[in-house]
């Protein structure tokens, strides 16, 4: 039999001679079988003849980048904005290390992805042949796990194990790393494949003494607060918090990874805990007697000093990874395993835990409201007569609502995309949390769009981060993914200059990018975006903002690129500086909350 | 600080020291010592190692070792349930003034003389810690040229095995 033979797309029967197929079409066989059908990649030599194979497929549409860091971030997007797995694509040397940024990111944030590079032929490997890199090595810290093939009977196997690993459990990147020769070579493909892995037993049903624990402690707590994290987006399981959390009627803080897993409108969600969360959420969390920790890794840009964080709370820890639980605060109680079951389990638990109680937050609910009072999230308009950055980021939200994504860069406009723009659902809310990747933005909107096409995708942008991957602009317009692009461009890279202005005496130590107000503008976003074949639209006025949103929303013939040119001195607030206590927390600049007991 | 022996059941896969290795030297624990061999089943390893860390470190270096998808099971051995032994070969400098009271030392322990020369006598012993180190120490005033030391080795003692209670499971 030939690989030339039309790819059928469903298995063979058992009991008939498997088809011998190359390594190739076996890497596209399986993908098929696996329910592939988008892939984000780049050709190179050692990867040539699966791209042979991939050609000729009607089932994987395969979207060519023009970076392999661009595939990476738009797999990732793809990922997020579905709730399934991302696929990237790239050659071996450089190709493969210019998706280790992407795969570091997508480890960060546990986001499903599978990574496939060409590898040199196996005779070849260990020799420093021509683009030869230990890709399997290099990315050992950063990917859940990986695989060298080298041969092609071990290909359908081995994607399904790579499938199996980062789609289960703790979600995260897979990297697949396939020799020409496991490629070139031939072998009979079979369908389904054995899966082995005797190590990887991800434990998903918590233990049910544990939930009850759980729940006693929520019954007797008198200021409980939800700290939920990207877990239970990746769980999928908003609606089993919003039933738990209104059953309860406590405080909800969802972290920059959280946002949109329970809805903003909600009244018990007091925002965004952390280094630029909500005064009311980042008090709730110091002044709680406990934690109901779920899906979220107490990361130091929430927890803050760590010895100074939520020092009176007990903490009940939910996370299907073992390794997350107890790791920078000691658990009260640790539970493992997936959300969305132990939510549910939990709600059912404290039921009966509360049964004939008199479960009482009121008085609770009166500090707490007390604070979203006095310190609702806000921003001061800029001294210089621009535009305030803040006030273009909700506009946009306000705009589009809550059906589209939102996929920021990293910085400044991060921060006030996820503190303005409201978030209704999961999944609607993309960004770089724990890698914290400059660039992250264009590419992952572009995948977002890919995966949910009906849907509004704006990447909120700086003009730092456009910088780093905006050649995706070429593929969005050439494979009609008409993203829209907000670049919040405040000239400089802001959030380091903010650090500058705050804590290096204002010296802005090669932060000015010359992209803005009374710059020499280079490069011109607006002409640039023209080049690209996208729309490309200058703002500068307060009152051409809405229109501009409004062109970028009905245009959707091509990409478009806003270059909304804002004063760089706005600063993200509330902040708490690096290495001091929550408590500490800034509304505005020098305007710290009143602290209760001090 | 204090050591810790865990004794894991690997599956024997390219690159599977690389990634235990690499995730001590990544999370900042302290390999105190290694040995890897094969298992009583094909195609699984067992790595003995010692750790030098304190209990809460400990869980941690337990729970990420356990993420890693090739390993099966890790098992902290309680020393007062466990036999423990190291191998050491030691060069010792020998002259006709010194043989006998180094061949003396070496049948005390229990060690072998496993070469020869004029001028040096390689010593084999097999032993714990404690006693290889006073070997050592016996040894030390003659001259010791070198050294080469096996990683800690540890089983449990009684009928059980820590890969029964994987398969049963």
């Amino acid at each position: 039999m030939s690989t030339d033979t039309p790819v059928p797309t469903i298995a063979r029967p058992k009991g008939t001679t498997p088809e011998i197929l190359t390594g190739s079409g076996a890497i596209l066989r399986s993908l098929e079988m696996l329910g592939v059908k988008d892939v984000f990649g780049l050709p190179g030599g050692a990867i040539i003849p699966f791209y042979d194979e991939l050609m000729s497929s009607t089932a994987i549409r395969h979207i060519l980048v023009r970076h392999e860091q661009g595939a990476g971030h738009a797999a990732e997007g793809y990922a997020a904005a579905s709730g399934g797995i991302g696929v990237a694509i790239a050659t071996s040397g450089p190709g493969a290390t210019n998706l280790v940024t992407a795969i570091a990111d997508a480890y960060m944030d546990s986001v499903p992805m599978l990574a496939i590079t060409g590898q040199v032929f196996s005779t070849l490997m260990g020799t420093d042949a021509f683009q030869e890199v230990d890709i399997v090595g290099m990315t050992m810290p950063i990917t859940k796990h990986s695989f060298l093939v080298t041969r092609p009977e071990d290909v359908p196997a081995t994607l399904a194990a790579a499938f199996h690993i980062a789609t289960t459990g703790r979600p995260g990147p897979v990297l697949v790393d396939i020799t020409k020769d496991a490629q070139q070579n031939s072998a009979p493909f079979v369908w389904p494949p054995k899966v082995d892995l005797p190590g990887y037993r991800p434990v998903t049903k918590a233990h049910g003494k544990q939930i009850q624990a759980a729940a006693r402690l929520l019954a007797d707590a008198k200021r409980p607060v939800f700290y939920i994290g990207g877990g239970v987006g990746r769980a999928k399981a908003s609606a089993e918090l919003l039933e738990l959390a209104e059953k309860v009627g406590a405080p909800i803080v969802t972290t920059l990874m959280a946002r949109g897993v329970f809805p903003d409108s909600n009244p018990l969600n007091l925002g965004m805990p952390g280094m630029h969360g909500t005064v009311p959420a980042v008090l709730s969390l110091q002044e709680a007697d406990l934690l109901i920790a779920i899906g979220a890794r107490f990361d130091d840009r929430v927890t803050g000093k760590p010895s100074e964080f939520a020092p009176d709370a007990k903490v009940v820890h939910v996370d299907i990874d073992p390794a997350g639980i107890s790791k920078i605060r000691i658990a009260d109680v640790p539970i493992v395993g997936d959300a969305k079951d132990v939510i549910a389990d939990l709600s059912t638990a404290f039921t009966e835990a509360t049964q004939g109680k008199d479960y009482d937050l009121s008085e609770w609910w009166v500090r707490l409201d007390a604070l979203k009072k006095q310190y609702p999230l806000g921003y001061d308009e800029p001294d210089d007569g621009l535009l305030s950055p803040q006030y273009v980021i909700k506009r946009i939200g306000e705009i589009t609502g809550p059906e589209a994504i939102y996929a920021a860069g990293v910085g400044q406009h991060q921060m006030w995309a996820a503190q303005f723009i409201k978030y209704e659902r999961p999944n609607a809310w993309l960004n770089s949390g724990g890698a914290g990747t400059m660039g992250y933005g264009v590419p992952a909107a572009m995948g977002a769009k890919v995966a949910q096409p009906d849907r509004i995708v704006w990447a909120i942008d700086g003009d730092g981060c456009f910088q780093m991957t905006n050649q995706e602009l070429a593929t969005c317009t050439i494979n009609n993914i008409p993203i829209k692009v907000a670049i919040i461009n405040n000239s400089s890279l802001g959030m380091v200059r903010q650090w500058q202005s705050l804590f290096y005496d204002g010296r802005h130590s090669f932060t000015d990018l010359n992209t803005g107000h009374g710059t020499a503008m280079v490069p011109d976003f607006v002409k640039m975006a023209d080049a690209y074949g996208a729309l490309g639209i200058r703002v500068t006025k307060l009152d051409e903002v809405d229109a501009a949103i409004k062109l970028a929303n009905e245009t959707n013939d091509r990409p478009v690129v806003i270059d909304f040119i804002v004063s760089r001195d706005a600063l993200v607030w509330p902040m708490v500086p690096q290495g001091v206590g929550n408590s500490m927390v800034q509304y505005a600049r020098d305007h710290a909350p009143e602290w209760d007991d001090e | 600080m204090s050591h810790h022996v865990l004794s894991l059941l690997v599956e024997d896969k390219p690159g599977l020291l690389t990634r235990v290795a690499g995730l001590f030297a990544r999370r900042g624990f302290n390999i105190e010592s290694l040995a890897v061999g094969a298992s009583e089943i094909p195609g699984l390893s067992r790595i003995t190692v010692v750790v030098d860390v304190e209990e809460l470190p400990l869980e941690q270096v337990t729970k990420q070792l356990n993420k890693l998808i090739n390993v099966i099971k890790i098992v902290e051995l309680d020393p007062t349930q466990t036999v423990h032994r190291e191998h050491m070969l030691i060069k010792v400098r020998v002259d006709n003034t010194t043989r006998s009271q180094i061949l003396e030392a070496a049948t005390l322990f229990r060690a072998r003389i496993v070469d020869v020369a004029t001028d040096a006598l390689v010593i084999e012993v097999t032993g714990d810690t404690a006693k290889v180190e006073a070997l050592l120490r016996v040894l030390e005033p003659y001259g010791i040229k070198e050294i080469a030391q096996s990683g800690l080795l540890a089983i449990g003692r009684g009928g059980k095995s820590i890969t029964e209670r994987v398969y049963k499971s």
